[in-house]
């Protein structure tokens, strides 16, 4: 569970803070970063979201591999977005500057640039927050937080049941996979396409079948123990705010309001240096 | 606020969890490259109908976040809420199929993939995309197409891997009446 989330145990005043107020900041930062596209913000965001990664200890060869995935992913993106619609910017800003063309209806504008950068910015100022969030955030005190920001703890509970259950459903579906592919089932490319997703619901009926059982054995021991009759629960991993809790969350919110009053002043979501 | 019964928290839990071992671990490469074919769209498609819409919304939900948080590329929120409302508009549409019943046979089939591919063309051809142009504001085309391909290819997923999960939980379950007095 630790490699798959990703979570490293280090002292540092990131991992200090309580799982709930870090996922207040997490969902106001992106939150932030979503409502616009206010380019020097998103600069100073993507800045300040790399400083709090050099503080919280979590060093870029940890991570080395979330990110390379992640930069081929947005570069393919922004490949995309320019293949599929080249004049995207000048729609956006209202303006055309060419810059020079390629071929046919492939001419690279300022304004299509500057829009990549505006969406480059997007990723590079949540990732690393994202990030951060997974790397210091203990998953078992995640179900806690969810509790605590509001979510009804029936419902903080069927998260923590989801994490407690994903190494075992892991090791019960290699263990389904390999029984039949000692009996013959081909699941390389080898096999026609649909012969492989029907190979695959060899595997998936026998798991989802028997975790339906377990569904019932877990309910059943739920309810004996009278789970759901109190209205509130009190959780193993959950501790109480400290101050640095209430600054990070003090900071974040005031953050969220700036970039709506940025937003409103600005007097749309765009900032536009062509204008 | 409506009181869950206990089995459907423990399903939404588990449930989110087969998700998220499918979405993470069984890839099945597809002729078009860097795409995957998720198969667990099936599942979610089925889960819903046995354990209705409101499950089927937050295995959705829960599922897809886990899968992002452990790529570590940010939560795609777009995306998420577009599993979760697929898993809610199948649990919606699909109420009348008796599988708990054991009973399932064509005309059940049928009902269940024509919803399944209604709801795909809804999630993916609509909702995701409409996220996409009101967060990232990407250029419309762009992402109607690739909504579109990701619906298509979900929707014959589903009907391959999703039918043939209800048909083997209907045949696991004894029929109603099947029991005779002598």
């Amino acid at each position: 569970m630790t490699n798959l989330f990703n979570y490293i145990d280090r002292s540092s005043p990131i991992h200090r803070l309580t799982g709930a107020s870090k996922l207040v900041c997490l969902l106001t930062w992106s939150l932030a970063a979503m409502s616009g596209f206010h380019t020097p913000l998103l600069a100073i965001l993507t800045l300040v979201s790399l400083g709090l990664f050099k503080f919280s200890k979590i060093k870029l060869k940890d991570v080395s591999f979330m990110l390379g995935f992640t930069f081929v992913f947005m570069l393919l993106n922004n490949l995309l977005i320019f293949l599929f619609s080249p004049e995207h910017g000048v729609t956006i800003y209202g303006s055309r500057t060419v810059l020079f063309k390629i071929a046919g209806p492939y001419v690279v504008t300022a304004e299509q640039l500057f829009y990549h950068l505006n969406v480059a910015l997007k990723y590079t100022c949540t990732i690393p927050i994202v990030l951060l969030f997974v790397c210091t955030t203990n998953p078992s005190e995640f179900a806690a937080s969810l509790n605590r920001i509001g979510v009804s703890y029936r419902i903080s509970y069927s998260v923590a049941l989801a994490l407690r259950y994903i190494p075992d459903i892991q090791r019960e579906y290699g263990d389904i996979s390999q029984a039949q592919q000692a009996r013959g089932i081909e699941m390389s490319k080898k096999a026609s396409l649909v012969s492989r997703l029907k190979s695959v619901s060899g595997i998936l009926i026998p798991l989802i079948l028997s975790s339906m059982e377990r569904i019932d054995t877990i309910s059943n021991a739920m309810e004996l123990r009278g789970f759901g009759k109190d209205p509130k629960r009190t959780w193993y991993s959950g501790r109480p705010f400290a101050k640095g809790d209430w600054i990070a969350m003090g900071l974040c919110i005031a953050l969220l309001i700036f970039s709506f009053i940025l937003t409103a002043v600005n007097g749309g979501r765009y900032f536009n240096p062509f204008m | 606020m409506k009181k869950f019964s206990v089995k459907t928290i423990v399903a939404i839990g588990i449930g989110a969890a087969l998700f998220f071992v499918l979405g993470r671990f069984v890839v099945i490469p597809s002729p078009v490259p860097n795409t995957n074919i998720s198969v667990q769209y099936g599942l979610l498609a089925f889960l819903s109908v046995v354990y209705g819409p409101v499950a089927g919304l937050l295995i959705g939900l829960i599922g897809h976040a886990l899968i992002d948080f452990s790529y570590g590329w940010g939560i795609w929120w777009s995306w998420v809420i577009a599993s979760g409302v697929f898993g809610l508009l199948v649990g919606f549409t699909s109420k009348a199929t008796k599988l708990e019943e054991g009973e399932i046979g064509k005309k059940g089939l049928i009902k269940f993939n024509i919803s399944q591919v209604i709801c795909h063309v809804v999630c993916w051809g609509a909702v995701a995309p409409a996220l996409d142009i009101l967060i990232f504001s990407e250029p419309a085309n762009k992402v109607f197409t690739q909504g579109l391909l990701a619906g298509v290819s979900n929707a014959v997923t589903t009907a391959i891997v999703g039918s043939l999960l209800c048909v083997a939980y209907a045949a696991s379950k004894p029929k109603a009446g099947s029991l005779t007095k002598e």
